[in-house]
């Protein structure tokens, strides 16, 4: 474990990246997310790893899929704008099945919108993004902790997964500061070996291995979306993660994820002191989404609440979990704007209060 | 072709053990029927690149990228390594791949509407990085893939599917000399024109790709270009035989072959 240091959230991850054994990154030029590539551009090519500031998103991303095409860790970072611009090759690199991870450090839309937070690529990163059927690990972290330890642990899944791991995340996470340690972590140890499909040069010894996503018959192509499809399934039932608070003795539910979740975190607290039960889920992994914890909280608590930095994008998600059982409420700012605890604990009281009235 | 290739397993002939082989397919080619169209330049392009792993012997260290459009399933034939890029963004994959494998010999094969259209703008940063690949650049003046669209490399008043009246420079824009064009760049080391349409062409088209691959494994400079300008019979609605007497008489006035840009002198 390293001493504490006091790092902004850009810069933990791409801390924790090189520490993670980061062999290529490509990145452009964006707000709020340029922390990361100037950090791995003045670190990454004296540790280890080859660090290029590409033309466009464009081509980072399809430099990604290059380099990741090689078999090493590689990785690019971007924020909402640029994140749209790389869907093309995130399809591509799912399909063919390249590990890598990616980072959005999401700020408000749509369009060129603000630099201010935002979770408003909630459905873009979730839902796939890009053209086709397909799906990312997405991780959200809440703190510049997790900024920096969702980095192995992404690493780790795309490799085990052979698929893109996203990790999103906000403005403010990226520039606020706050102690981080870096665990220790043994590049050689966590080494997956990638060569049975890797393009490194065909050796006289194995037939040629060549990444493509296309297959022009469509019975192939199916197989191929089955396969992934299987490979969705078997992440959803093994990579679940969430934290749960005060969900035992509560009457209302917060389901909050990112930045968003230490708002509710704080909000949860003073509605319970005014005497409000009130608990809260906070996903880790957007996708898989901790559906089961919902459904069966369903069963013991009155309503949900949804606190998002959007117009209601994750809440879609916690009904589809809750399938009409309860009444799943939502409460969200737009445009950037990040909510106060006590629009939250307004909110929570409204809802108590309705409840109680109905009753 | 003109000058048609004969396969030696083909040639019936009762003393064959006691003659000398001249002729065999590059052990890097992979003997699978080509799904380009009769007399297109795909197929000798193809097999100028594999002799020339084979001469280099560098089977193990070479990494394609392969493009969209005709050539999409390159890796059906080149016994290497390859990866599939999007359209447009081979170069930018090869950049990936280079970086991470600087030892490796990377190069993408690419069409006019792919490095010249949708990727311009990553032929031109690649090349102006000096990224030391190299660069097969085949132009045909037109999208073969999707039914013979007009190209940004048309000729003026040539007819396509999307230029039914010819292709009218005031509001179509005028054809790209890529070649030209990047030749300007200091990251580009070696920039040559070829052809693939006769005997002779096809000869020196090899030399200039053995001497494009050769000059990435030497390592001393930036991108290597080999533009090959090809024929397109099914998009130009001619036969091989009319495609190739129009490469002659039309095309290479415009797109003229040789050497554009040759490596420093030592």
């Amino acid at each position: 474990m390293s001493e504490k240091l006091l790092m902004k959230g850009n810069e933990a991850l791409a801390e924790a990246a090189i520490r993670a054994g980061l062999k290529g990154y490509f990145g452009y030029p964006i707000t709020p997310q340029s922390e990361l590539l100037e950090y791995l551009s003045h670190h990454l090519n004296n540790r280890g790893g080859s660090f290029l500031q590409a033309e466009s998103e464009l081509a980072a991303i399809n430099m990604v899929y290059g380099a990741a095409g090689a078999g090493v860790r590689t990785m690019t970072s971007t924020s909402s704008p640029g994140y749209s611009l790389m869907q093309e090759g995130v399809s591509y690199i799912a399909c063919a099945e390249i590990p890598c991870l990616l980072v959005n450090v999401v700020r408000g839309g749509p369009g060129l919108g603000t630099i201010q937070p935002s979770q408003g690529d909630y459905f873009q990163a979730v839902k796939g993004g890009g053209h086709g059927d397909y799906k990312l690990i997405v991780l959200a972290p809440d703190s510049v902790q997790e900024m920096a330890d969702f980095v192995y642990l992404g690493f780790d899944l795309a490799d085990k997964y052979l698929m893109p791991v996203l990790i999103l995340t906000d403005g403010a996470l990226g520039q606020m500061m706050e102690p981080v340690t870096f665990p220790d972590y043994d590049v050689e140890k966590n080494k997956v070996d990638h060569s049975s499909w890797a393009t490194t040069g065909k050796l006289t010894s194995r037939s040629q291995n060549v990444i493509t996503s296309l297959h022009i018959e469509a019975e192939k192509m199916e197989d191929i979306n089955i396969h992934l499809q299987k490979k969705y399934k078997t992440i959803q039932e093994n990579e679940v993660r969430y934290e749960a608070i005060n969900t035992e003795e509560a009457d209302i539910i917060i389901v909050a994820f990112g930045l968003v979740a230490r708002v509710a975190h704080k909000a949860m607290e003073n509605a319970n002191k005014k005497g409000l039960k009130v608990g809260m889920i906070r996903p880790i992994t957007l996708f898989p989404f901790p559906t089961e914890i919902l459904l069966t909280l369903s069963e013991k608590v009155d309503q949900f609440l949804v606190v998002e930095m959007n117009a209601g994008q994750m809440v879609e998600d916690v009904r589809l979990a809750v399938n009409g059982k309860i009444p799943v409420d939502f409460y969200g700012r737009m445009g950037g704007v990040i909510p106060q605890p006590s629009e939250i604990v307004d909110k929570l009281i409204q809802m108590d209060s309705s409840k109680t009235h109905s009753k | 072709m003109t000058e048609p290739l004969i396969e030696p397993q083909h040639i019936q002939c009762e003393n064959l053990d006691q003659m000398d082989q001249v002729w065999t397919r590059p052990e890097t080619l992979i003997d699978r029927k080509l799904h380009y169209c009769p007399g297109c330049g795909h197929s000798v392009a193809h097999r100028l690149i594999m002799e020339t792993i084979d001469e280099l012997n560098i089977q193990e260290t070479t990494i394609g990228v392969a493009p969209v459009g005709c050539s999409v399933f390159a890796y059906h034939y080149m016994d290497i390594d390859m990866q599939e890029a999007a359209h447009g963004r081979a170069t930018a994959v090869a950049t990936g791949i280079k970086r991470v494998l600087p030892d490796r010999i990377v190069f993408t094969y690419q069409g006019d509407g792919d490095l010249a259209a949708i990727g311009t703008a990553e032929t031109i940063h690649t090349i102006n990085r000096g990224e030391n690949i190299v660069i097969i650049f085949v132009n045909n003046g037109i999208y073969g893939m999707t039914g013979g669209q007009m190209a940004p490399t048309t000729l003026p008043g040539f007819v396509t599917s999307t230029s039914p009246n010819g292709r009218d420079t005031h509001t179509m824009g005028y054809p790209l000399k890529m070649a030209e064009m990047i030749s300007v760049l200091p990251g580009a080391y070696y920039v040559t024109r070829q052809a693939v349409h006769s005997a002779k062409s096809v000869r020196k088209a090899k030399k200039a790709t053995l001497k494009a691959f050769q000059y990435q494994m030497d390592g001393k400079g930036g991108t290597s270009f080999v533009e090959i300008v090809s024929n397109c019979p099914s998009g130009w609605k001619m036969t091989p035989v009319e495609s190739n007497q129009y490469l002659d008489d039309e095309i290479f006035d415009f797109y003229t072959l040789g050497d554009i840009k040759l490596p420093p002198k030592e």
